[in-house]
């Protein structure tokens, strides 16, 4: 399930499972189990809680709380690239064998 | 009606006006790294800061008082679309920039909500770059960066900041929002300067 907003007048969003495709991909995990800490409220969410502007040149989450950006994901024409200066922690579970 | 859009002389366009890797369209796509900022216009204030920390600022009735163009331009988006003839209102950055004393070679333009991005002073000035205010007649709204945004048509549009709230004026270089996550430093649609590599 996925939740977005769709108002005429607001950029719209999406959650922040739509990151777990493109960075599953290259980082070979499923990221839909992480948590990060926003470097500005410093608070601790699911990935899924963030707020992904994805109607953009890469894909920006946001902290739905104070709305600082946490993560940014760029695909240029031969990499990835994953800007986390937004985020304080970005915490996974430890695979199980 | 008949629409009669100044700026290329009726002639039709094509395919070979668009830059590489484009493709034309008569939407008005948004785009948006965040939230639509709502400014109100007796709070709104544009600011051009030097290199020495002096600060130019126009209150919305000073700068809509400003002598204004009303460019026609093409714009180029660097997720592909490009838009043609798009006819605009604005203050140019000549006009903003006349009495400003400075030795600076580049500009972060500083939007509200935050966003910034990073062009060369000398591709803002000789009637290049406006701020502008309202789009095809009406009021600039605010998903397409109203109050006013900035507008560099010859460089892809992210370096066309919406919202903008200050200019400021840099000895050095400071790299901008998505100029800081792969893309371009330059943008040149032409020279389809769209990644960091190109």
């Amino acid at each position: 399930m996925s939740t977005t907003n769709l108002e005429a007048d607001e950029a719209p969003w999406v959650d922040g499972n739509a990151l777990a495709g493109p960075l599953g991909e290259i980082l070979g995990t499923d990221l839909t189990v992480a948590e990060l800490t926003c470097a500005g409220c410093r608070t601790t969410r699911p990935l899924a809680a963030m707020r992904v502007f994805d109607r953009a040149p890469g894909l920006v989450a946001r902290c739905p709380g104070c709305e600082d950006v946490v993560m940014r994901v760029v695909r240029t024409a031969s990499r990835v690239l994953v800007d986390l200066r937004g985020a304080l922690v970005l915490s996974l579970p430890v695979p199980t064998a | 009606m008949a629409v009669i859009t100044r700026g290329f002389g009726g002639r039709r366009r094509d395919d070979t006006d668009l830059p590489p890797g484009q493709y034309r369209t008569d939407d008005f796509p948004v785009l948006s790294a965040g939230p639509t900022p709502r400014i109100n216009l007796d709070q709104w204030e544009l600011a051009v800061v030097t290199e020495t920390g002096e600060r130019s600022t126009w209150s919305w009735p000073e700068f809509t008082a400003l002598p204004a163009d009303e460019p026609t331009v093409d714009i180029h988006c660097v997720t592909h679309w490009s838009k043609f003839g798009t006819r605009w209102r604005g203050v140019s950055v000549d006009t903003l920039l006349a009495d400003v004393e400075s030795a600076a070679e580049y500009v972060v333009a500083h939007s509200y909500g935050g966003y910034t991005t990073n062009i060369p002073l000398e591709d803002l000035l000789d009637g290049q770059a406006w701020v502008a205010y309202e789009f095809d007649g009406e009021p600039l709204v605010p998903v397409h960066g109203g109050p006013a945004r900035l507008l560099v048509p010859h460089l892809y549009f992210w370096k066309s900041a919406k919202w903008l709230r200050a200019l400021e004026l840099r000895l050095d270089d400071d790299p901008g929002f998505w100029e800081t996550a792969g893309y371009h430093n330059y943008g040149d649609p032409w020279r389809e300067q769209r990644y960091r590599a190109d």
